[in-house]
């Protein structure tokens, strides 16, 4: 499972360039679905077919970023967010566009105050020579993400991306197992989420599902001196009470507790106090659609480095295994 | 386009604050009629026009909001004056000192204040608070002003447009009377593709429009028609620029509402280039247009915007380049002429399937 989570998140997916993540998963998943299509904002819809209950997976591809707003005369790049981004983070990231240019974030010494650092005050260094230099490399409208590679330590994965990589690759290792169900399944690779929730809500409207699950990363309460939430990393996958966006249906996180309890699966609930998930636009959508979440445990969630414990990632495969039976 | 840059003026001469776009809406119908080949006003007030296409081009939406910026009465105090709030974003600084016309009679009035004589020196060097603004229209007492407005009444910039300087115009309202006069050119002509050319309500208290009518039309591609934020005056640091007046239609990447269609907007640069129509990115993501709410309607739509730099937007003066204007209708008359042959749906390829 390494292997699937490794090789998406090595793939460029900032919102709105989700096209090489669903291209990566259509290939991963070619023949072990029934069909595949994507839509006109392009979300990624795998469908096993079934005769029971329309049940929607959804996992977001697209990961935060920057896009390019102006290229100054001596090459260096102005830019702003491309959904959550702090000043503080990104400070010194390197961060790769598509076409595989590296560039370093850094911002004007002169700010005074390293407070009031904010990203109007900052720019991306290309290493270029000159404006045609760096207009060679890049054009204002491109985005790009941040440089980072994906380890395996002591059973625990440091990443970027993991906000929604994770939750992608979840989606994928269960229909690679392809649990049997009369169910229909649609595991659904939503785009633009980081910037509003915007592809579940027509993804959602497309399929009309019986009912619906977000699978996404949560904040947690472990960390040195940090806000207080009852959520650890190795715990469990954590399902969703509530966040900013939704509250979870009572029969959908009630059928997920006794999931839990029946086939022995360690887990936690999630109440996100900052940030939504892709929930929060399928339950109002249309008539409305009974929506609750499963969340992987993550510390420093919207940063490079971004760790996940792998055995939670694996009880969330079987968890949601259960609950689609 | 002379006729476009006529009907432009004449647009902007008229009232539409949200929630009140008949005035707008009924100069337009009169303008369309002739040239679609139905038309019908939603239960929001959107108009929604249809023009059937000469082959089997995409199902297209152009969208263009009739509703301007403005101020609601929500309270006439005892001396005559009128408290108000605003309909949409005006800074209050732009406010104090405008003429403003209200109600369906427009009864005229002026947002009062203090004389500088008389400020503090405090008053002097701080902001305008928008809570001490107040319309004065001219009437001694309570009683006589309720005989001339009402609470409820919505209020309108009493500003007349005027071609000045090297080809500008200035006017209240160009957010988004370009928009409705640049679609009411398009729709004289015929394409390979349906048109759904929407006159959307509502947009600058939240896209309420274009909700409705995206839900009606189903489109698979929408073309949003907007004005849009330009500063280019000096002080401005070069990379805060949002667009610049006179450099042309200005397509947006990213803004906060949406992120465009990436097959769309190389459709858009590739026929600018073809043609040799001047086009510039917006450099900013500030800003939501109805681009946001039509992406999100039904099934999702692919959406693009191609927007007009107005300098001093949402004020009774703004400022806009003719020649972007007529150079905005251009490319967005090619843009639509090429759609068919260029764009790939994923519905004509079965909705995107492929062989498992």
């Amino acid at each position: 499972m390494f292997n699937i989570i490794n090789k998406l998140t090595h793939t460029f997916g900032p919102s709105g360039n989700e096209k090489k993540i669903a291209d990566l998963i259509r290939d991963m998943l070619k023949g072990k679905v029934d069909e595949i299509k994507t839509d006109a904002l392009g979300n990624l819809i795998c469908i096993k077919k079934g005769s029971g209950k329309k049940i929607m997976l959804a996992a977001h591809m697209d990961e935060i970023g920057i896009i390019v707003s102006y290229i100054d005369e001596k090459g260096f790049l102005r830019f702003s967010n491309v959904g959550g981004i702090n000043p503080f983070v990104i400070l010194g990231q390197r961060v790769v566009f598509e076409n595989g240019t590296v560039g370093v974030v850094w911002y004007e010494e002169n700010i005074g105050d390293i407070k009031s650092i904010k990203l109007e005050k900052m720019y991306i260094d290309i290493a270029a020579k000159s404006q045609a230099d760096a207009e060679r490399l890049v054009s204002v409208g491109d985005m790009a993400v941040f440089e980072s590679g994906t380890i395996l330590q002591n059973g625990r994965i440091i990443s970027k991306s993991m906000d929604d990589r994770i939750g992608c690759a979840i989606l994928v290792q269960i229909a690679l197992n392809q649990p049997r169900t009369e169910n229909e399944i649609y595991y659904v690779f939503t785009a633009q989420e980081e910037v509003g929730l915007r592809g579940a809500r027509t993804a959602a409207y497309g399929i009309m599902p019986d009912m619906a699950l977000a699978v996404d990363v949560t904040t947690t309460g472990d960390t040195p001196e940090c806000k207080p939430m009852s959520v650890r990393i190795g715990d469990g996958p954590a399902i969703k009470i509530k966040d900013r966006s939704v509250i979870a249906h009572p029969q959908i996180k009630d059928r997920l507790i006794k999931c839990a309890e029946e086939h022995n699966i360690p887990h936690q609930f999630e109440i996100l106090v900052q940030g939504g998930t892709d929930a929060g636009s399928i339950h109002t959508t249309a008539g409305g659609i009974p929506s609750g979440g499963v969340a992987i445990p993550t510390r420093n969630v919207h940063n490079s480095a971004e760790i996940v414990d792998m055995k939670d990632v694996e009880n969330a495969v079987k968890l949601i295994e259960a609950f689609i039976r | 386009m002379k006729a476009a840059l006529d009907n432009l003026k004449k647009l902007t001469a008229l009232d539409g604050v949200s929630g009140e776009e008949k005035p707008v809406r009924d100069y337009i119908v009169s303008k369309i009629k002739d040239y679609v080949d139905d038309y019908y006003v939603d239960n929001l007030g959107n108009l929604i026009t249809y023009k059937k296409g000469t082959g089997n081009g995409p199902k297209v939406m152009l969208d263009a909001h009739m509703d301007e910026v403005g101020l609601l009465i929500t309270l006439i105090n005892q001396d005559g004056l009128l408290k108000f709030r605003t309909i949409g974003g005006i800074e209050a600084r732009v406010l104090a000192g405008k003429r403003v016309r209200i109600g369906k009679d427009q009864v005229p009035g002026v947002i009062g204040f203090k004389p500088l004589h008389l400020q503090s020196s405090k008053e002097r060097e701080g902001t305008v608070d928008k809570k001490q603004l107040t319309i004065d229209i001219g009437a001694k007492d309570k009683e006589q002003a309720e005989k001339m407005v009402e609470i409820g009444d919505l209020a309108a910039f009493d500003y007349e447009p005027v071609e000045f300087g090297d080809n500008k115009l200035m006017a209240k309202a160009l957010d988004n009377r370009v928009g409705c006069a640049a679609l009411i050119e398009l729709l004289k002509h015929k394409y390979e593709s349906d048109i759904y050319g929407c006159f959307t309500v509502q947009e600058e208290i939240g896209l309420k429009g274009a909700k409705t009518s995206t839900f009606q039309v189903e489109p698979d591609i929408a073309f949003v028609l907007e004005g849009t934020t330009c500063y280019d005056v000096p002080d401005t640091k070069e990379y805060g620029i949002s667009t610049v007046c006179g450099d042309g239609p200005a397509l947006t990447i990213m803004d906060r509402s949406v992120i465009a269609d990436k097959d769309l907007l190389k459709h858009i640069t590739e026929t600018a280039k073809l043609n040799g129509i001047p086009y510039q990115f917006k450099k900013t993501i500030s800003g939501g247009t109805n681009a946001g709410r039509i992406q999100a309607g039904g099934t999702g739509v692919k959406v693009a915007i191609i927007a007009l730099p107005c300098r001093y937007i949402h004020s009774p003066v703004s400022v806009m380049d003719i020649n972007d204007f007529e150079n905005m209708i251009k490319l967005a008359k090619k843009v639509l002429e090429t759609l068919p042959t260029s764009i790939t749906l994923y519905r004509e390829q079965g909705g995107g399937k492929v062989n498992v």
